[in-house]
């Protein structure tokens, strides 16, 4: 088992499902001989040639409106956005024909394509690359949103994401693309979509997290334990359709839950969490579900954008505040 | 040859028919059977048919908001006759004269714009991309499904169908670049009728032709008549062949006119005059091609009679099936959304279910 980063991961996945499925095509911006502006498609244009991973001209909506036909076409097209900035030129694809065609068609056409990015701020990036709106593309019934945490998740995740039937938004946390390097199974090493992961077991407060927060909440459960408090972490990785089953399982277990997540506040995945978590198991809880999160402001730029993401000291202040309700 | 031959920066035009019909070009006169002139004129007439009764439909309360295609026949039927089998069709929502030729009958266009799904659930083996509302986002679509024939190195076209209005959008831009730049076997058709809903043609580009815009892509465009049958057969035909032969893309943009409203929601008459409309009437497709058939001696009192009879028949008959089609089920609205039904499908499925049932019950 080698170790990799999260982006050595992503390139592995890619890799291997190439090799596995001649259908499967690599699409974006700089995704040929450059290898993507993160490496992430790095040495695929070499192995596999122009016709299996190609330069797109420079237009998001260009890449999703033909990534819409080559799946339909029979072909598992993989669209490189190069920032979650910029995603935002595909969305009426991805809105009205890759979520939707299945149904529309009583499913007689579908879109098998996987759209991904890499997202989030702490890389201080210029304006424009740090955003992380992932709520907005978990209200779109017809497609998956996937964030992986960690090198082999991104493996696992990514593979899934390549075969499964419909269309996936697979985002990468870019602040730890290269922050860690773990064992990655060098085997075909398949993780489900739509299934949460218990990241660490706890009995007193479930933080439920995705993406870069991961390693977050890793770290403030350590400094929780000297507090006393046995934190459970969960991993969502699907984001939606979300594992409700995990979370509330988990909460029924602990009876208090923290959400953070790298995005705003206002509408974002916390409000549906402890919605959720209100619906399923309000008997069980003994304190409010509480939210650390993104400000409701836009992401700021480098010289402040440390203020914005969600670290140690606030999560800690959260847990104090619902342990002491 | 015909593409290359009429330069839209010229404001040059291809017609094989005058307005009256007569052959203003006899060079470039498809030589047709008998029986496939009579083909064009026979899909001409269903379409009309068809759409006639749509509109009637709808002014009943029997059938939702409908695009009338009159006036679209010749563009519709002359570019689905071109076609061969393997190609497909992207195309524009008023496209019914088109459908049925490419093997969806009338009944789903029909049950499509009543209001049911199953409208797009079109039959196996009909090579035909389900309408598209969002304007114009057939076009980088039916490209990419052109790109992927040419990977699969499949003899295989696409034809893409849109309005003069959607050549504004985006999407426009970018099918039209992918296809230039990755030399798809694609071909555009722009059924340019002068009008999105109330907006005249000039406020969509100040370009004196829509043909003109392929030039800066980097393959030809060029203007047809788009209400002679013969050119746009012509046309699309060889712009077809040239695609699946991997010539590239070409744009066409057809010459024709709504005759009708923007939908059966609109009022056509508080924003275009009365003059325009009449002035067109006499430009009609199916007038035309009459003329030609009957200066040809092919067409009779006694033709137009047993193909007026059929077109009846086949529409009588789609209406029968498309209003004593199957009503969907209940489930059918989460059925299709994942391959696989997620567990909060199974539940929001399982809690409306049990409220209408008890709806039913009460
Ligand atoms: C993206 C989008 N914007 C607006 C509309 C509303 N709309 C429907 S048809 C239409 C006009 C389209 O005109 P054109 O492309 O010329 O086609 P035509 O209807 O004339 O055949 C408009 C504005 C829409 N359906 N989609
Ligand atoms: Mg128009």
């Amino acid at each position: 088992m080698p170790a990799l980063n999260i982006v050595e991961a992503v390139r592995l996945a890619l890799r291997e499902e190439m090799r596995r499925d001649d259908s499967v095509l690599v699409m974006g911006e700089d995704v040929g001989k450059n290898g993507g502006v993160f490496r992430t498609t790095e040495g695929l244009f070499d192995e596999f040639g122009e016709e299996r991973v190609f330069d797109t001209p420079l237009s998001e909506n260009g890449i999703m409106g033909t990534a819409v036909g080559l799946a339909v076409n029979g072909f598992r097209p993989v669209a490189e956005i190069q920032f979650m900035g910029f995603i935002y030129y595909t969305l009426n694809h991805l809105i009205c024909h890759a979520a939707r065609l299945r149904n529309r068609t009583r499913g007689n056409l579908s879109v098998p394509l996987v759209l991904r990015a890499p997202y989030g701020a702490g890389i201080r990036a210029p304006e424009h690359h740090s955003e992380s709106t992932e709520a907005l593309f978990a209200q779109i019934p017809g497609i998956k949103v996937v964030v992986p945490s960690s090198p082999a998740d991104a493996k696992g995740l990514l593979k899934s994401a390549v075969r499964d039937p419909d269309p996936v938004v697979f985002l990468e946390p870019k602040k730890i693309y290269r922050a860690v390097k773990e064992e990655v199974p060098d085997i075909e090493y398949l993780i489900p979509l739509g299934k949460a992961k218990v990241v660490k077991e706890g009995k007193d407060l479930t933080i439920i997290c995705w993406g870069a927060m991961v390693k977050v909440a890793e770290e403030v459960a350590l400094k929780a334990q000297e507090e006393k408090v046995d934190v459970e972490i969960i991993d969502l990785r699907t984001l939606y359709p979300m594992d409700r089953e995990a979370v509330i399982n988990s909460v029924e277990k602990t009876g208090r839950a923290l959400v953070v997540h790298e995005a705003p506040k206002a509408g974002g995945l916390g409000a549906e969490i402890a919605a959720t978590i209100n619906e399923k198991a309000l008997l069980r809880l003994k304190a409010p579900v509480l939210r650390v999160t993104g400000q409701d402001i836009t992401v700021p730029m480098p010289k402040t954008e440390d203020y914005y993401i969600p670290d140690a000291e606030r999560v800690l202040r959260s847990i104090r505040k619902i342990m002491s309700f | 040859m015909i593409i290359g031959k009429y330069d839209p920066l010229k404001g040059e035009r291809f017609q094989v028919l005058d307005e009256t019909g007569a052959v203003v070009n006899e060079e470039l006169e498809p030589q047709l059977t008998e029986e496939k002139l009579v083909g064009f004129y026979r899909q001409m007439l269903i379409s009309r048919t068809a759409d006639t009764k749509a509109f009637a439909m709808q002014r009943e309360g029997r059938m939702g908001t409908y695009p009338p295609l009159k006036g679209h026949e010749a563009v519709q039927v002359g570019s689905a006759m071109a076609m061969e089998a393997e190609d497909w069709l992207f195309p524009h929502y008023r496209d019914l004269g088109a459908l049925l030729i490419r093997g969806v009958p009338i009944h789903f266009v029909y049950l499509y714009w009543i209001g049911n799904e199953a409208g797009s659930r079109f039959p196996d083996g009909a090579r035909v991309f389900p309408f598209t509302v969002p304007v114009g986002s057939q076009i980088p679509i039916g490209v990419g499904h052109a790109l992927g024939a040419k990977l699969r190195k499949e003899k295989q076209a696409a034809l893409i169908s849109f309005g003069d209005g959607a050549t504004s959008e985006g999407d426009f831009h970018d099918g039209m670049n992918f296809a230039g730049v990755f030399n798809a076997p694609a071909v555009f058709l722009c059924q340019n009728n002068k009008w999105a809903i109330s907006v005249p043609r000039e406020r969509q580009t100040a370009a004196k032709t829509i043909a003109q815009k392929a030039v800066a892509y980097g393959f030809p465009g060029m203007q047809v008549d788009g209400n002679d049958v013969l050119a746009v057969f012509s046309a699309v035909k060889e712009a077809l062949d040239k695609a699946r032969a991997g010539g590239g893309p070409t744009l066409i943009e057809a010459d024709t006119y709504r005759m009708s409203d923007h939908t059966t929601a609109d009022d056509a008459s508080r924003y275009r005059p009365e003059e325009e409309v009449k002035a067109w009437e006499k430009k009609d497709p199916i007038v035309r091609f009459r003329n030609y058939l009957r200066a040809k001696g092919i067409w009779k009192e006694e033709l137009e009679k047993n193909l007026q009879e059929e077109a009846d028949k086949i529409v009588e008959e789609a209406v029968h099936q498309a209003e004593n089609f199957p009503l969907p089920e209940l489930e059918d609205i989460f059925r299709y959304t994942y391959k696989e039904m997620p567990p909060h499908l199974e539940e929001e499925l399982a809690e409306l279910k049990a409220a209408v049932e008890k709806r039913k019950a009460d």
